[in-house]
C-alpha cells in the first residue's frame, strides 16, 4: 500500500524498462527507498538513525565475512587467530578494529532509533508491527553481539560465556541440562567456540531478513512524524529519493566521522583490556563486565538479592538469581506489549507533556543503570541499581498505562502541512 | 500514482533554476562517495592476498651431500616441493645432447644449473600444466621417456634437465632461485 | 487484561526490588562493609608521556630499540613475547641483515627436531621465527617461578588500564611495605610489595634493579627510569604494532569524510531550498 500520489516508476533507460517488465526489483527498490516512497517532510534528524543501522548492519556484515577468512574457531587458535590478523593480513588491523567497534556503533544508533521511537510514539497504531519486528531485531542483535564477543577467546569471552549461559541454570529442573546442551559441555570450550561462531555467521543474515520485513511492515501506514498526526495530503509528504537520500547522506557523513575517530584514534576505548588475555578457564578475571550496551541489562540481572520466599516459612517460590533472570529478559519482553500498554491516542511526546517528563527520567533512569552494570557489584551500586530497575519496570508496567488514561495532552496540529508551514492544509495545498 | 501535473511541475522547478550549479553538487558529492568507495575497496581486496607471515617464510638451506649420483630428494619450500638431483655424468651428457633449438622451451642445463655443479638440478617439483607434482624424485618412480620426470596426471615427460619433451606441459620446470652457500649446502630461496 | 497483567507484573517486579533495596541499605547502615586494603593501599599508574602519545604520535624507534635491549637482556629471562617474529624488528629501524644477527644471536633457541634422527632439538633463529619462549611450557615456567607464571607480554600494554603508564609504574614501583599495611596483606615468601600491581603483593622481583644493567647502543644512560621508560614503549609497539599506519589512516579518512559530509550537507540544502520543514 502507498499514498495515490506517490510516483510511479518510470524507467529511464530501456534496459532498466526490459528488466523491470521480467522482474520488478528496480521498481521495488524506487517503491521502497526511491522516489516512489512519500515520507512526511517534518521529519528530524531523530528519523536518520533507522538508515544508519542498516548502514551499521552492513558494515559488520562485509568486515565480519573478511575476518572470517581469516578466523580459526579454535580454543588453542582463536586468540592467536585474531592477533594474526591484527599484524600480519594485510590491513587486517583495520578489518578487525573496524568490526569490533561497528558493533558498539551498531548499538548506539539502534539504541537512539528505538529512544526516537519511544518519544515518538512510534508503536503506536497502525504501527505496532514494524515495533515488534523492532523488539525481535533487538534481541536477535543481543544474541549476535555475545556470541561474537566470545570469539577471540580472551578472558572477557570466556567467562562472558561462563556467566551468560549460567543464566539458564537458574531456570528450575531443565536449567542445567539446558546449560549443557547450550554450551556442549560443562564449561565452555571447543563445542561452544565453534557452534558460536556458526551462529554468529548465521544470525546476521537473519537480521537482515528480520530488516526487510520491518522495512515492509513500516511501508504499510508509511513513516509517521514527529507531530504524530497521519499524513493526510500530499503537500504532507515529500519523495524519499532526492529528499531524505539527501539528507541520509548528510547523517552518513556524520556518523562515520564518530565511527573513524574511534575506529582509528582509540580502538579499545569501548573494549575491556582482559580480553587481550588468553582465556584461562583456571582463573577469573576480578572483574567480569559484559560489553557497554549489555550494562544495563546486567544491571538489572545483578539487582534481586532477595529471594520470593514465603515470610517467616523459609520456603522459597523464586529464588534471588532467577528472578534476576526473568527480570533481564523480562526487562526487554515487555517492549513486545507496548503497544498496548500505552493507550493514549496522541503519538508523539511533543504534545504530551506528562509523558514527556516520564520519558526523561526513563533515559536518565536507564544511564543510571548503565553506570551500575559496570561498576562492581557493591553498595551503593546494587542500591542504586535496585531502585533504577524498580523504575525501570514501574515506568512501563505501571506508569505508563495510568498516564495514558490521566494525561491531558496538548492540542495536536490539524496536519503536518499546517505543522510546517503554520497556514492549514486547504490553503496551503492550492 | 504520479500525477501528470507533479511531473510537470518538476520539470519546471528544474528548468527555472540553473540548472548546472545545483546539479554540481550533486554530482561532486556522488562522486566524492565513489572515490571513498574505490578506496574502502582496496583494503577490503587486498586482505586477501599473501599476509606477512606467509611472505616472510625464510629461504631454506639443504644439506645435499647424502644424495649419492643418479638420487634426488623432495623438499619443501613456500608449501611447494622442489627436487634436487644430483645428475650422473651419463644424464648430463644426455642433456647436453640435445639441440636446444629443437626444445619447447629452449634452455641449456649450463642454463639451469650453477656453474661447475652442472650435475646438481634444483627444480621445482609443480608441473607446468597444471601443478601437479611430478614423478621421478623417490627411488623407484617412473622417470618418463626421457629419464627425468613424468606427470602422472596428463602425461608430460621432462629430460634430465627438467625440461619438457613430451606431453602438454608449455614449459621446463621452474628453477628457483638458489646458491650453493657452501660445497654441499644449497640455500633455496 | 493486558494492562492488568502487565499492572501486576510490574508491582511485583518493582516490588522486589524495592524490597531488596531496603534488606540492602538495612544490611548498609547495620554492617558497614570496611574499606578493602586494596582501595586504601592500591596506586593508580604515574603519569608518563611518550612520544607515540595522541593521535599525530609516532614512535621513537631509538626508544623501541633501547626497549628491545632492555626486553632482550631483562624481560626475556622470564616473559615470553610470542606474537611478535623477529622479522618485525625491520619496524624498529634495523636492517634486514641486523634481524638476521639478532635472530640467530637470540639466547633462547628456537625449538626443533634433530632431522637425523626426530629427536627434539632447537636451532637459531631465522627472521620468520616467533620469538621463542623461555620456557618449554606453563608447568616449567611455574617451576622456575616458584609456581607464578610469567604472563606473556606481547599484549601487555593492551591487557591493562592505561598499559604503557602500568608497566613503567609496576617497574619503577616497589617499594619498602608501609608499616600500617595489615598483617595478612604483607607479602609473603617469594612476594614483592608493589602499589601499582592489583593485589599489591608481586610474585615478581623488582626485574630492574639498578642504573647501566644494560649498555644502550646508542649512549643513552641507563637509569632505572630510563630502561623502564624504553621498554614500555617497546611493550606498546608489540601490542600496537601498526598503531603509525592506523593513525595515517585515520587523518586521511577523516579529512575525506569532513568534505563528503560537507558536499552531503550542501547537495541536502539545495535539494530541500524550496521545501519548509
Amino acid at each position: 500500500m502507498s499514498f495515490p500520489w506517490a510516483n510511479e516508476y518510470k524507467p529511464q533507460h530501456p534496459v532498466m524498462q526490459w528488466v523491470d517488465e521480467r522482474l520488478p526489483l528496480p521498481r521495488f527498490v524506487y517503491n521502497a527507498i526511491g522516489g516512489g516512497y512519500p515520507v512526511p517532510r517534518n521529519l528530524n534528524y531523530w528519523w536518520n538513525f533507522g538508515v544508519l543501522s542498516g548502514v551499521a548492519l552492513m558494515i559488520q556484515i562485509i568486515t565480519g565475512i573478511i575476518l572470517a577468512m581469516h578466523y580459526y574457531a579454535s580454543i588453542d587458535g582463536a586468540f592467536n587467530s585474531v592477533e594474526h590478523i591484527m599484524r600480519d593480513v594485510n590491513g587486517g588491523w583495520f578489518i578487525r578494529y573496524a568490526h569490533m567497534n561497528g558493533a558498539s556503533f551498531f548499538f548506539i544508533v539502534v539504541y537512539i532509533h528505538i529512544f526516537r521511537g519511544l518519544f515518538y510514539g512510534s508503536y503506536k497504531a497502525p504501527r505496532e508491527m514494524v515495533w515488534l519486528l523492532g523488539v525481535v531485531i533487538f534481541l536477535l542483535m543481543m544474541a549476535t553481539g555475545f556470541m561474537g564477543y566470545v570469539l577471540p577467546w580472551g578472558q572477557m569471552s570466556f567467562w562472558g560465556a561462563q556467566v551468560i549461559t549460567g543464566f539458564f541454570s537458574a531456570i528450575p529442573v531443565v536449567g542445567e541440562p539446558l546449560r549443557q546442551w547450550l554450551l556442549g559441555g560443562f564449561a565452555p570450550d571447543q563445542a561452544a567456540l565453534n557452534r558460536f561462531f556458526s551462529l554468529h555467521y548465521l544470525l546476521p543474515f537473519v537480521i537482515l531478513g528480520a530488516i526487510i520485513l520491518h522495512v515492509w511492515a513500516l511501508h504499510i501506514p508509511g513513516s509517521s512524524n514527529p507531530t504524530g498526526v497521519a499524513v493526510k495530503a500530499e503537500s504532507d509528504t515529500v519523495p524519499f529519493h532526492p529528499y531524505y537520500t539527501a539528507k541520509d547522506g548528510f547523517g552518513l557523513g556524520l556518523f562515520l566521522i564518530a565511527f573513524v575517530l574511534v575506529t582509528f584514534f582509540a580502538p579499545n576505548m569501548l573494549g575491556h583490556p582482559d580480553n587481550y588475555i588468553p582465556a584461562n578457564p583456571m582463573s577469573t578475571p576480578a572483574h567480569i563486565v559484559p560489553e557497554w550496551y549489555y550494562w544495563p541489562f546486567y544491571a538489572i540481572l545483578r539487582a534481586f538479592t532477595v529471594d520470593f520466599a514465603i515470610p517467616f516459612t523459609g520456603i522459597v517460590i523464586i529464588p534471588a538469581k532467577l528472578m534476576g533472570v526473568l527480570a533481564m529478559f523480562g526487562s526487554i519482553l515487555l517492549l513486545f506489549f507496548l503497544p498496548w500498554l500505552d493507550t493514549s491516542p496522541v503519538r508523539s511526546g511533543k504534545y504530551r507533556p506528562l509523558f514527556r517528563k516520564f520519558f526523561y527520567v526513563l533515559v536518565f533512569n536507564i544511564g543510571v543503570l548503565g553506570f551500575c552494570g559496570v561498576m562492581p557489584a557493591e553498595e551503593p551500586y546494587v542500591m542504586l541499581s535496585q531502585l533504577a530497575a524498580a523504575y525501570y519496570f514501574a515506568h512501563f508496567l505501571i506508569i505508563l498505562p495510568i498516564v495514558s488514561r490521566i494525561e491531558k495532552t496538548a492540542p495536536l496540529p490539524n496536519s503536518i502541512t499546517e505543522a510546517v508551514t503554520g497556514k492549514p492544509l486547504e490553503t496551503a495545498a492550492a | 500514482m504520479a500525477t501528470v501535473e507533479q511531473a510537470e511541475s518538476m520539470t519546471e522547478t528544474v528548468a527555472e533554476d540553473g540548472v548546472r550549479r545545483r546539479d554540481f553538487i550533486h554530482i561532486a558529492a556522488v562522486s566524492w562517495a565513489g572515490v571513498g568507495a574505490a578506496a574502502v575497496a582496496l583494503p577490503l581486496l587486498n586482505q586477501m592476498g599473501a599476509s606477512a607471515d606467509v611472505r616472510a617464510l625464510a629461504s631454506i638451506e639443504v644439506d645435499v651431500a647424502a644424495i649419492e649420483p643418479g638420487q634426488a630428494i623432495k623438499t619443501s619450500w613456500r608449501k611447494q616441493p622442489v627436487f634436487i638431483r644430483n645428475l650422473t655424468p651419463a644424464e648430463v651428457a644426455d642433456a647436453n645432447k640435445v639441440a636446444v633449438g629443437t626444445l619447447r622451451d629452449p634452455q641449456t642445463l649450463a642454463e639451469r644449473t650453477k656453474p661447475g655443479k652442472e650435475n646438481w638440478l634444483v627444480t621445482m617439483g609443480v608441473c607446468t600444466h597444471l601443478g601437479c607434482v611430478p614423478l621421478g624424485a623417490a627411488a623407484g618412480e617412473v622417470k618418463g621417456e626421457f629419464g627425468g620426470y613424468f606427470c602422472p596426471c596428463h602425461g608430460s615427460h621432462y629430460d634430465t634437465a627438467g625440461r619438457i619433451r613430451k606431453g602438454p606441459a608449455p614449459l621446463n620446470l621452474q628453477v628457483p632461485e638458489f646458491a650453493f652457500i657452501s660445497d654441499t649446502v644449497v640455500k633455496i630461496g | 487484561m493486558v494492562r492488568l497483567i502487565a499492572g501486576l507484573v510490574g508491582l511485583f517486579f518493582s516490588g522486589m526490588l524495592l524490597i531488596s533495596f531496603v534488606t540492602g541499605a538495612y544490611t548498609a547502615v547495620t554492617e558497614p562493609v570496611a574499606p578493602t586494603v586494596e582501595s586504601q593501599f592500591h596506586k593508580h599508574p604515574k603519569k608518563v608521556s611518550f612520544k607515540h602519545d595522541g593521535p599525530f604520535g609516532s614512535y621513537d624507534k631509538a626508544q623501541l630499540q633501547r626497549g628491545l635491549k632492555v626486553y632482550a637482556e631483562v624481560c626475556s629471562a622470564c616473559h615470553s613475547l610470542n606474537q611478535v617474529a623477529f622479522r618485525n624488528f625491520e619496524d624498529l629501524g634495523y636492517s634486514e641483515d641486523e634481524v638476521k644477527a639478532i635472530a640467530k644471536g637470540w639466547k633462547t633457541e628456537v625449538p626443533s627436531i634433530n632431522p637425523e634422527t626426530g629427536e627434539p632439538a632447537t636451532r637459531p633463529g631465522l627472521p620468520s621465527d616467533k620469538i621463542p619462549s623461555p620456557y618449554a611450557n606453563e608447568t616449567a615456567a611455574r617451576a622456575a617461578n616458584n609456581n607464578a607464571l610469567p604472563p606473556d607480554l606481547s599484549l601487555m600494554t593492551k591487557a591493562r588500564h592505561n598499559g604503557p603508564a602500568y608497566v613503567y609504574s609496576l617497574l619503577t614501583g616497589y617499594q619498602a611495605v608501609p608499616a600500617n599495611l595489615p598483617k595478612e596483606s604483607r607479602p609473603g615468601t617469594g612476594l614483592h610489595y608493589n602499589p601499582y600491581f592489583a593485589n599489591l603483593n608481586l610474585a615478581m622481583a623488582p626485574p630492574l634493579t639498578g642504573d647501566d644493567q644494560v649498555t644502550f647502543d646508542d649512549g643513552t644512560k641507563a637509569t632505572k627510569d630510563q630502561m623502564a621508560t624504553d621498554v614500555a614503549a617497546f611493550l606498546t609497539w608489540t601490542a600496537e604494532p601498526k598503531m603509525e599506519a592506523r593513525k595515517t589512516a585515520g587523518w586521511a579518512s577523516l579529512i575525506f569524510l569532513i568534505i563528503f559530509t560537507a558536499l552531503c550537507y550542501l547537495s541536502y540544502r539545495t535539494i530541500w531550498a524550496d521545501k519548509k520543514h
